[in-house]
């Protein structure tokens, strides 16, 4: 399929040592960049989130993950802001990833592609930033693994970022949710279709795997008080006299939360690629930012200049508040100018990207009050502001 | 904004940093970026205050006085503001302390346990005293440290802070008149405003 591609020809040299080139960045942009160049909002995606934030998506025809979000008059109002938002790498939705050719042997690189980390995701952001001609970005947003992006920018290129908001996210990635990770792993080394991460030649792909992997994933995106509002014991209807096929007696009827998580394993296998699921979990569990700075994370920030928001969610247990806030505390060490909300929520870690009244005060907010300190052009005047612009080339 | 928040915005010197502990609805930050230019942010407890601050466009944390204070560096900010709150803190000494180590001022004000009406109802009735200001009953208020106007210049003193100014102030948030006598700020402020910094 076809996305909007931009290729770096000479590639990027890896943490790892291994040099990606050429390296294709898929990404879409929402709105109009100012003349000024200085309206800019680069999105972080999430684990198996994509490009795709504000329009249908090109596989499975459902609106943009976030597209409640990101839009004219919306929060993240693409009537003022430039939004960007690029698949990461090591994906399957365009940018290079374990699914592209490897040069050397002209097939895909399936699970030979080289070990990536959140640095590496980051730099490559920066490669389309500096493609796109943008000096400074406005700010840098994204939620849970977008979330690490996002203080990976912070931490790497604070004079290239004004505001940043990482949402239900951590500084690393915790033991516990190594340990979800390894589990969705097994599941797909376990899969007799996984053929060693070879399954593109032999014509398959490890479902049952990914599936299971995503099944298990999903129940950690959640909380016991949203699973019960939403399923509780409900047996699915049609299911508790028939007896599914090759299942014995015990299994007759079906429970509507396993329905559900059924569905969500299904679908997710139609759009993405085991190995990808690998490469980036992967890339997950070796974040730790303050290993880089003597384990003092507010060494990762000092004198920082970026205004910045966390935001956590009080029923998240996967990304949980004191994650957050002992985030917070480091940002206040380094003498950074800090807000930090805890939103209440019964709904998890999904949160951030449901219906949250107050998140969306909360996003629309931060975001009009540092338009403010950046001196950005008010939203309200568009007509002035259009006529300095430059619809960006694509 | 109250009258005493106008009181202690007149304190702060345009373009200022400024940390305003227990900022409430955001108000005076809100009035320092806009009308003097100041870099100020907040601290606040409650969160549902702290989301509309934020929702607000205003730099401000959930957090409090007690556990918060610890993490900046020393004279982060040029004026530290704790409004109404030194009495309902845990430790109100070791408070005043980080207050004067993040910031080169504090400002400081709190409910005068020394008013005249106070002293009438505990020495008249026996109980303990319920007025407009002091409003919900000892095994309830969150005012675990009350202390007169007297009481805290002798912890100043004690601690070695500079009093750089000192304001009587009315329950509505009025300067009161008698500006120039302690004895007569203790026994008629309801509310007492102090700017200190270290000697």
């Amino acid at each position: 399929m076809d996305h909007q591609i931009y290729t770096v020809t000479e590639g990027l040299a890896l943490q790892c040592g291994q040099t990606l080139a050429p390296l294709d960045i898929a990404y879409r942009t929402y709105g109009t960049l100012s003349s000024r160049r200085d309206n800019a909002i680069l999105i972080c995606h999430a684990l198996t989130g994509d490009q795709y934030v504000a329009e249908t998506h090109p596989v499975t025809g459902k609106p943009g993950w976030w597209e409640r979000m990101v839009g004219p008059g919306l929060p993240i109002d693409t009537d003022r802001f430039f939004v960007i938002c690029s698949n990461v790498l090591g994906g399957c939705m365009g940018t290079t990833g374990p699914l592209s050719l490897c040069p050397e042997t002209g097939k895909p690189w399936g699970r030979d592609f080289p070990s990536i980390t959140m640095q590496d995701i980051t730099e490559v952001q920066l490669k389309l930033v500096d493609h796109l001609g943008i000096k400074r970005l406005f700010a840098v947003i994204g939620g849970s693994m977008g979330g690490m992006q996002v203080l990976s920018w912070a931490a790497l290129h604070p004079e290239r970022v004004f505001a940043a908001m990482p949402i239900a996210t951590s500084a690393y990635q915790s033991a516990q949710n190594i340990a979800f990770n390894e589990v969705s792993r097994q599941a797909i080394f376990a899969d007799p279709d996984w053929h060693d991460g070879q399954y593109k030649a032999f014509g398959t792909i490890p479902a049952r795997g990914l599936g299971v992997a995503r099944m298990m994933a999903h129940i950690t995106y959640l909380s016991e008080k949203a699973l019960t509002r939403k399923f509780g014991r409900r047996i699915r209807e049609g299911t508790d006299a028939r007896q599914p096929e090759g299942m014995p007696l015990l299994f007759k009827g079906m429970f509507e939360v396993e329905s559900y998580l059924r569905h969500q394993g299904s679908s997710f296998v139609q759009r993405f690629d085991a190995n990808s699921y690998l490469t980036i979990s992967r890339a997950m569990d070796y974040f730790d930012l303050a290993a880089d700075y003597n384990d003092d994370l507010s060494e990762a920030f000092p004198h920082s200049p970026i205004r910045f928001c966390v935001v956590s969610f009080s029923s998240d247990w996967l990304f949980p508040t004191s994650q957050s806030r002992s985030l917070v505390r480091a940002l206040n060490r380094a003498g950074a100018n800090v807000s930090f909300v805890e939103i209440e929520t019964d709904r998890g870690h999904d949160a951030f990207l449901l219906e949250e009244p107050d998140f969306d005060r909360t996003i629309r907010g931060f975001l009009k009050g540092a338009a403010d300190h950046a001196g950005l052009q008010g939203g309200k005047n568009q007509d002035e502001r259009q006529k300095g612009a430059v619809r960006h080339a694509v | 904004m109250r009258f005493d928040q106008k009181l202690i915005a007149d304190m702060i010197p345009d373009r200022s940093r400024v940390l305003d502990v227990g900022s409430g609805d955001g108000t005076l930050i809100d009035h320092l970026f806009h009308e003097k230019g100041c870099d100020a942010q907040g601290i606040e407890i409650d969160m549902r205050s702290v989301t509309r601050s934020v929702a607000h466009g205003l730099p401000v944390m959930q957090g409090d006085a007690d556990h918060d204070l610890a993490d900046y560096p020393a004279n982060r900010f040029d004026y530290v503001v704790l409004q109404r709150t030194l009495q309902a803190v845990e430790k109100p000494r070791e408070v005043l302390n980080q207050l004067l180590r993040i910031g080169r001022y504090a400002i400081v004000s709190f409910p005068n346990f020394g008013h005249w009406r106070l002293r009438w109802q505990l020495l008249r009735t026996g109980r303990m005293p319920m007025t407009p200001v002091w409003n919900t009953p000892w095994y309830m208020t969150p005012n675990i440290h009350p202390c007169t106007i007297y009481d805290f210049i002798a912890l100043c003193e004690a601690e070695n802070y500079k009093v750089e100014k000192w304001l009587a102030v009315r329950e509505d948030g009025c300067a009161a008149p008698f500006s120039r006598s302690l004895a007569l700020a203790n026994l008629f402020g309801e509310q007492a405003l102090f700017l200190l910094r270290k000697a």
